[in-house]
Order: structure tokens, then C-alpha cells, then sequence
């Protein structure tokens, strides 16, 4: 609790939990928040502007901009948890092994992180989207794999400089067998900076996946994705903007809600930082 | 000439959980060409001692009180820029690891020439300079040493390089933190000869900071006895090691093995620890964990003098 | 009796050097020694001495390269990891940094604990921390702490704790004082002379402070480069050392006393790399008595009564070097 109250006395990490808080709760409680069905088709009502009934206007079909952004976040937002907590998983045990076994196990997982982390994000999902056609699958299948590498990388790291560490030793003297090691002295003093990078990783997946909608790649009409509302508005643009406002402004704004969160989140837990009383 | 007086020097850190008052009252004095060691224990406030009188306390501390003189300067009115010119010139440092002092990616002899800006001299001339401190630290081979890296040699070795590297300007006090607590025994006791033969040579002071008792008895002319950043005794070794009148002093004199001469099955010990020092107690500091406790100990305890420079700071004192 | 440890002609040997010039050093030279039960021995020795390495082998945590080591009669150099797991029980090992041995995130009581659950034991951990914590003189509101809110002393006991929980019959200890202060060095040494008067375990103690191993231990070793230079019975070897080397430690560690004249044997510094062992008798570079025999001969291990050493010239007691090297 002293945590959040040292976030909260942070200018930047208030006004973060406030944008996230904003943004979770948008998505959570899209259903009771919205006037319309996201998906509602009206031709009578097409490119309206911001009024009192449609709060960000309406964009080529007819549909409530406010109701399919509130919408959108539920997918923005399932996708970064879903694909996050996979990458994490994944990406742990995979550095785990890279960085307790042996030499050539090292050698081997870190030509293929290195890889992975050679190919274009973009080429990734072409590459994937032509395997199992444009979906959320898809998306989430790219985010996490573009995550992992890193993740396992940074775990890597961490193992190696612990496998050293005199409580390992020890453990060994007493006759712990590796899954014992790695489960309770080696994971729990390597997990913490890495779940502080995740939750900054998280504009990022929110940015692929709006991406690959926006590309036509991701989630398939009509579901409400912001990528694909961009996209709708990106034609627009000139004589009715507000779609792609609609379509941009809350990416934005979770981004930024996100990072300054994620920055905040780190300064705090630095244990190097003396804090002033 | 007194090159060093530290006068009633009260240094406190803010943290989180309050003010920490890591020094209070500190007072002792540093005379022309003598060495004087502290000795102390773990959060005895050795360390923030250092970074007070070279100006390097971090960011949450700072110097409440008192004052800090050398040769004639108060340190504690001197501003960043001033401080640093005095470091490495007039007064400089040895730390317990000589990586302290060691660039990894410089060699000793660029170094050694760097610590030299200030002088007109060129450059060949300084090279001279170096490999003539070199070789008065004893290291072999001084000339092609210059062009070696630190992680060339021994670890003793190292700290006879930042030995010769902190002497070089001729410095007027020579702080040495923990020297040879990192060293084995036989490199210790030759490292401490060391510093005795240059201390003579350069006729420089020395601040020798050691809880190695043994180390202190040989190589210093006076001791100050540091606890939880108090300096609870302080006068000439001889005074303090062979009439011991603080009781913290003559009970870590009692449990240092050296002392025991006799093969025991019980070692002494001082049972307790040292307080939290965000809430130091009104009275003795030590009394918490002194077998002579008496009432008078509630109260803050005087300095009282002894005589012949000899000082305790202990109400039982001048009960004697 | 017989021993509980037996270590014979022990080698550790170590790859240096690239892919073409593969070198091998040997940490420890060749060492044989034995525990009997209930007896604490200390091995002494500077860096490089290959002390630690050779606790690290009597523990299988370091391959050997040659020798044999037997616990309890049976021989466990090279055993494979399921046998070394039981054997584990009957001898644990305690490391040097006090606080660092002590996993960061776990708990007091989960670290005496460990022990039982490493080996399936089923047992009252409760009950175990507490009963644990109290043979180290600890209370059991410390069960709840992290090795970060302990101070040296405090983390040194938790570790002893930790290291009794299975009842063994050999405890290993690596530099059991070292990061401790004076006034708490006490603390660790009593209480282990008291586990061993109660429990009647044996000690294997690794040391450099040579003033701990007179209080502590019956007998000794003293280690250079790799080999004992000298072992037998600690107050025979600390009254008249017979090895030159044992003789200059015990004279570098000054008593704090400022009147005491300094009869120091001085070595010249520097310890020869285990790359380029000198010839002969491996201390005659830095010997203050070498005589031209040292240096082309390496010394057989003499037998004096309960003591060996390794020297051509054993010193008769109370020597002194030739003059030229003393430093009054």
C-alpha cells in the first residue's frame, strides 16, 4: 500500500492510474455505457458529428462511435492481458532453461530468440495472417511471439547472474534438484523487473493489434476494434474526422496511461533511488 | 600544526522512515605527520565520516553542525568545485578495493599522469614521477608497469598502484579506508609496513580506518574508538589500548581473538546490537549494551578528559 | 574410531586457457586428511590456497580430477546425484557470506525448513523452526523475517540453524567469521563449540583467521598453493610451528598491543600463480630459511609424532629466520 501511495504522490504515475482507470473501466462497463449497439447499422444516421446523442459522432455505417470505442477497449484490452500473460509464461521458463542448463541449450534458445527477433513485425503477421487468415487468433499468436524473445532474454540474464549466487550454492550443498532451484530461488528473484516491463510492454501490444486491424489483418468487420475504427476513419479523414479521432484518441490515450504507469512503476521499485523523507 | 580538526560534526540522512543522525557530536583531531586510526564496528558511521570531510555525502544527507577544518580551509563552507580540487591533490584516498581508485579501461600509467593536471611538468616528466612512485611502493618492473592495466595484476599489487597513486601528489592527509581488510594476513602486514615507511618519506598524515584491531595498535600513533556514530574515546594508542576506559572499547579489546592468548572454550561477546539510530535514546548510546549501566547513563553522557589528550565519553568516567 | 572423513591424494584440477592452449591448473595438489567424529579440523590458508576448492570437492560440489573421498566408510566421489542427495543429509555445508547464503525471498522458517523438504520429511515445520531457532539462540518471532532484516550475527545463525536440521554428522563451514564484527565472532564460535559439545557432530572449518582456529579447533592444516605444508594437533603447531609458512602466518596477525616489539617474518608479497609453480619445495621463492636443496627438491611429508610436515628443514621451535630478513 505504501507502493501505490508513493505512485500516487508522483504527478506522472497519478495521472497514469487515472488514464488506465479511465480506459478499464470504459472497457469493462462498455455494455452498460453505451446508448447503441456497437454493431447497429444506420444508414439514416451515417457521419454525424459529436452531439449529446452520438458523444463522438457516427462513422460511414451509421454506428455510435462512443459505444464501439467503449467496445474496442474490451478487445484492446483482453488481447494485451491474454498475450501478455502467455508471452510471461513462455518467455520465463523458456529463460529459465537458457540460463541454468547448459552451454549448448544457452546457445541453441538464443539462436532462436535471435531469430525471431530478426523478422519485421509486420512480415510476422502477413506471414501468419496468410496461415490462419486475419483474426484475433492471429493477433494474439503475433504479439506473443514477438514478446517472447525478450522476456526470455531479460530472464536469461538474470538466471546466469544468479546460477553464481551463494543461496543457489547452498541450495545445491543441501541436495535441491534443479526444478526446486529454479521454482524457489532462482524465478522468484528474477520475475519482479520483468512484470514491471511487461505492464509497459502493453501500449505495444495495444499498438500491434490496433495495427494489424488498421491493416486489415486483425479482427474482421463488424467487430470494434480501434485499429480497424482508425482505419474506417482514415479515408474519411477530410470531411469527417471525428472517426478517426474517435479511432486514435483512446490508443493514445491508453498509451500514455500505460507508459507513464510503467515509468512510475519502475522509478518506485528501484531499489538504487535513495527516496527523500 | 593540526592538518585535520573535526569540531562537534553532526551529520544526519533523511530517509523514508525519518531523520537517521549518523554522527553526532563528533570531534577529534588529525596533528602534522601523525597517523590516527578510528576504529569501529558495522554502523559505527566510519564511512559517512569519509564523505563528509571529502564532501561526497549522497543526496539525502547533510551536514547539520559542526566543522570540518583542513590545513586552513572549513570544508564545510567550500563549494563542489573547490572540494574537488583539494581531493587527489591535498587530500586523497584509499579505499578497501583498489578498483575503487582504478580505471579498468585506463592504463596505470595514463592514470597516474592524469592525477598529475596540475603540475607544469611534461610529460616524460611525469612518467618519471610515476615510475618513482612505483618503485617506492615496491613494484616490480615499474617502467613497464606504466603501460599495464589494472586487471594485470594481483590484487595486492592493486593496492599498492592506488597506494602510490594517492601519494603522488604529495598529499598533506591520507585517508585510508579499510585498506587491507580485503587482503590475506602476510599481505596485510606488509601492506601496513608500507604505509608506514611512505607516511615517514612523504611526511604526510594519515586517517587509517580498520576494525582490525591488531593492525591499528601497530601502525598508529593515535586511535579514536567510533560507535553508532559516536566517538565514544579517543587519545594515543597507547593510552586507549593499554587503559581502555570507555567499557565498549575495553570489551571489543576483550573479544578480539587476538587477545586471547589462552585457548578458550567461551569467547567474549557484546550481546545486543546497535540501536536504530532514527530514534537514538537521550542518554549513552551504549548503555543499552554495557554491563556497567547505572542511572546516570539515562542522561547524555560528557566528554570527559582524562589528560595528556586522552578522551572518554562515558558518565562513569569522572566517577573515577 | 574410525574416520567420518577420509579424503586421499585429492586433485582438483581446472581448464584455463582458449580452445589451443588448454592448460590445466591444479587448485588442489594432492591433500589427504581425515575427521574422526565429534572432532573439529581447520584448513588454513590464503587466497589461492585452494581451501575453498577443497571443501567445494569433500562436498561434490567441485569434480575431482584424481584421489579418492570417503564419508562414513563409503567412497562418494563419484557418485551420481540421486546417492550424493542421501549422503547430503549426514553432511552440510555452511558458505561465507552470512546474508547472501540465505535466499533473498524466502523466509526464516522456510530456510531451517528447507532441509526436510528437499529430503521429503514430513514433519511439524513449525515445531522444527522453533525448535531450530532456539539451539541457535534465536527466537521464534524471527521465523517470519527476510535475510535482509537480519543483521550479520543474526543471518550467521540462521544458516547454522539451517545447516542442523537433519542431524548430521559433518558440518562444513566456509570462513564461518568472515563479514561478522568483532564483538559478534564470538557469538558464531560458541555456538558451534556448543553444537559440537551437544550434538557430537564434527567440523570441517575453512579459514584464513588463524586466532579462530585456536579456539575452535583440535586439529589443522595449513594450505599453500594447493598442498598441506603442515596438520596435527592445533596448540602442538600454534606453540612451535614447524613449517616456515605456518610460521609467518601466525607472525603476521598482530596482537593489539602497541608495546608489543613486532617479531615479524616478513615474506616478500607476492604468491606465485598456480600457472608456474615454482620447483622443488614450492615455497622456496618466498622461504626466508630456502637453502639451495629447496629449490630442486620437493620435500617429503615428515612424520613428527601426531604432526606432518612438508619441508626439508622443519623449524626446531622458537626459530628465527637468518637475519637479513627480520624486522624488529
Amino acid at each position: 500500500m505504501r507502493s501505490l501511495r508513493r505512485i500516487l504522490s508522483e504527478p506522472l504515475g497519478a495521472f497514469g492510474i487515472a488514464l488506465v482507470v479511465l480506459m478499464v473501466g470504459g472497457a469493462i462497463f462498455a455494455d452498460q455505457l453505451s446508448a447503441f449497439d456497437p454493431t447497429r447499422i444506420s444508414p439514416r444516421d451515417r457521419f454525424l458529428p459529436p452531439s449529446a446523442e452520438h458523444l463522438l459522432g457516427t462513422d460511414q455505417l451509421g454506428r455510435d462511435l462512443f459505444s464501439r470505442v467503449l467496445h474496442g477497449g474490451r478487445i484492446a484490452l483482453s488481447v494485451a492481458q491474454f498475450s501478455t500473460a502467455v508471452s510471461l509464461v513462455v518467455g520465463i521458463m523458456l529463460g529459465l532453461i537458457a540460463g541454468y542448463g547448459p552451454r549448448w541449450l544457452d546457445n541453441l534458445m538464443l539462436l532462436l530468440f535471435d531469430s525471431i527477433k530478426s523478422f519485421p513485425t509486420v512480415m510476422l503477421a502477413l506471414a501468419l495472417v496468410t496461415l490462419f487468415g486475419p483474426s484475433l487468433t492471429s493477433v494474439v499468436i503475433v504479439v506473443v511471439l514477438v514478446n517472447i524473445p525478450g522476456y526470455a532474454r531479460i530472464i536469461r540474464t538474470q538466471t546466469l547472474t544468479l546460477k553464481a549466487a551463494e543461496f543457489v550454492t547452498a541450495a545445491q550443498s543441501m541436495g535441491a534438484s534443479t526444478a526446486r532451484i529454479l521454482r524457489f530461488h532462482i524465478m522468484p528473484n528474477v520475475i519482479g523487473p520483468l512484470l514491471i516491463l511487461a505492464s509497459m510492454d502493453i501500449p505495444v501490444v495495444i499498438a500491434i493489434e490496433a495495427g494489424m486491424s488498421f491493416l486489415g489483418l486483425g479482427v474482421r468487420p463488424p467487430t470494434p476494434s480501434w485499429g480497424a475504427i482508425l482505419n474506417d476513419g482514415f479515408t474519411a479523414i477530410r470531411d469527417t474526422p471525428w472517426i478517426a479521432v474517435a479511432g486514435g484518441l483512446p490508443i493514445i490515450l491508453t498509451t500514455l496511461g500505460f507508459t507513464f504507469l510503467g515509468e512510475t512503476l519502475r522509478d518506485v521499485f528501484d531499489p538504487r533511488l535513495k527516496r527523500r523523507g | 600544526m593540526t592538518v585535520l580538526v573535526i569540531q562537534d560534526l553532526n551529520v544526519s540522512f533523511s530517509t523514508e522512515d525519518g531523520e537517521l543522525l549518523a554522527l553526532k557530536d563528533v570531534s577529534f583531531e588529525v596533528p602534522e605527520q601523525r597517523i590516527v586510526g578510528i576504529v569501529g564496528e558495522s554502523g559505527c558511521g566510519k564511512s559517512t565520516l569519509i564523505n563528509a570531510i571529502l564532501g561526497l555525502l549522497a543526496d539525502n544527507g547533510r551536514i547539520c553542525s559542526g566543522s570540518i577544518g583542513f590545513e586552513e580551509a572549513e570544508l564545510t563552507t567550500l563549494s563542489a568545485t573547490e572540494m574537488q580540487a583539494l581531493r587527489g591533490q591535498r587530500i586523497s584516498t584509499v579505499f578497501q578495493d583498489p578498483m575503487g581508485a582504478l580505471n579498468p579501461v585506463l592504463s596505470v600509467g595514463r592514470q597516474m599522469r592524469n592525477i598529475q593536471y596540475r603540475s607544469k611538468l611534461t610529460r616524460a616528466e611525469k612518467d618519471a614521477h610515476s615510475v618513482e612512485m612505483l618503485r617506492l611502493v615496491r613494484i616490480p618492473d615499474a617502467e613497464a608497469a606504466l603501460k599495464r592495466y589494472p586487471h594485470q595484476f594481483s590484487g595486492g599489487m592493486k593496492q599498492r598502484i592506488a597506494i602510490a597513486m594517492a601519494l603522488m601528489m604529495k598529499p598533506a592527509l591520507l585517508i585510508a579506508d579499510e585498506p587491507t581488510t580485503a587482503l590475506d594476513a602476510t599481505l596485510e602486514v606488509a601492506t601496513i609496513e608500507l604505509l608506514r615507511d611512505l607516511q615517514q618519506q612523504i611526511g604526510c598524515s594519515v586517517l587509517f580506518i580498520s576494525h582490525h584491531l591488531g593492525v591499528i595498535a601497530e601502525l598508529c600513533d593515535d586511535v579514536v574508538v567510533m560507535y553508532a556514530g559516536e566517538v565514544v574515546e579517543r587519545g594515543t594508542t597507547r593510552q586507549v589500548f593499554n587503559a581502555p576506559t570507555h567499557p565498549y572499547t575495553a570489551r571489543l579489546l576483550e573479544c578480539d581473538p587476538a587477545r586471547q592468548t589462552e585457548r578458550k572454550r567461551e569467547l567474549p561477546t557484546i550481546p545486543g546490537e546497535i540501536p536504530d539510530l532514527r530514534q537514538r535514546p537521550a542518554g549513552c548510546i551504549f548503555a543499552s549494551r554495557c554491563d556497567q549501566r547505572a542511572e546516570a547513563c539515562a542522561a547524555p553522557p560528557p566528554d570527559f578528559a582524562l589528560g595528556d589528550g586522552h578522551f572518554v565519553r562515558c558518565v562513569l568516567a569522572e566517577a573515577t | 574410531m574410525s574416520a567420518i572423513l577420509d579424503v586421499r591424494d585429492l586433485e582438483v584440477a581446472f581448464r584455463t586457457g582458449g580452445f589451443l592452449n588448454r592448460r590445466d591448473v591444479l587448485g588442489v595438489a594432492g591433500v589427504s586428511l581425515e575427521i574422526h567424529p565429534g572432532e573439529t579440523f581447520a584448513l588454513v590458508g590464503e587466497s589461492g590456497s585452494g581451501k575453498t576448492t577443497l571443501a567445494r570437492a569433500v562436498n561434490h560440489l567441485q569434480e575431482t580430477s584424481a584421489g579418492t573421498v570417503s564419508f562414513e566408510g563409503v567412497r562418494i566421489d563419484r557418485l551420481d546425484r540421486a546417492a550424493m542427495k542421501q549422503v547430503r543429509r549426514r553432511m552440510a555445508m555452511m558458505f561465507q557470506d552470512p546474508i547472501g547464503s540465505l535466499s533473498p525471498r524466502m523466509t526464516v522458517g522456510d530456510l531451517v525448513t528447507e532441509p526436510f523438504r528437499i529430503h521429503g520429511e514430513k514433519v511439524d515445520y513449525k515445531a522444527e523452526t522453533e525448535r531450530l531457532l532456539a539451539l541457535v539462540g534465536l527466537t521464534a518471532d524471527f521465523a517470519a523475517r527476510f535475510p535482509h532484516q537480519l543483521s550479520g550475527g543474526q543471518a550467521r545463525r540462521v544458516g547454522v540453524a539451517r545447516t542442523i536440521a537433519l542431524n548430521p554428522a559433518l558440518i562444513i563451514a566456509d570462513e564461518p567469521t568472515a563479514g561478522l564484527d568483532v564483538s559478534v565472532q564470538g557469538e558464531v564460535l560458541n555456538l558451534l563449540n556448543d553444537l559440537r559439545e551437544r550434538l557430537g557432530v564434527a567440523m570441517l572449518i575453512i579459514t584464513h583467521n588463524l586466532h579462530v582456529v585456536h579456539h575452535v579447533a583440535d586439529r589443522m592444516a595449513v594450505m599453500y598453493l594447493g598442498r598441506f605444508v603442515e596438520s596435527g594437533p592445533t596448540e602442538e603447531i600454534f606453540r612451535a610451528p614447524a613449517h616456515p609458512y605456518t610460521a609467518a602466518l601466525l607472525s603476521a596477525n598482530p596482537e593489539p598491543d602497541p608495546d608489543k616489539a613486532q617479531d615479524r617474518i616478513a615474506l616478500p608479497a607476492e604468491v606465485p600463480s598456480l600457472l608456474a609453480r615454482p620447483s622443488g619445495c614450492e615455497f622456496h621463492t618466498r622461504c626466508p630459511w630456502a637453502q639451495p636443496r629447496c629449490q630442486s627438491d620437493a620435500p617429503e611429508i615428515v612424520d613428527q609424532g601426531s604432526r606432518r610436515v612438508a619441508c626439508h628443514f622443519p623449524l626446531a621451535p622458537g626459530a628465527t629466520p637468518p637475519a637479513k630478513e627480520r624486522t624488529a
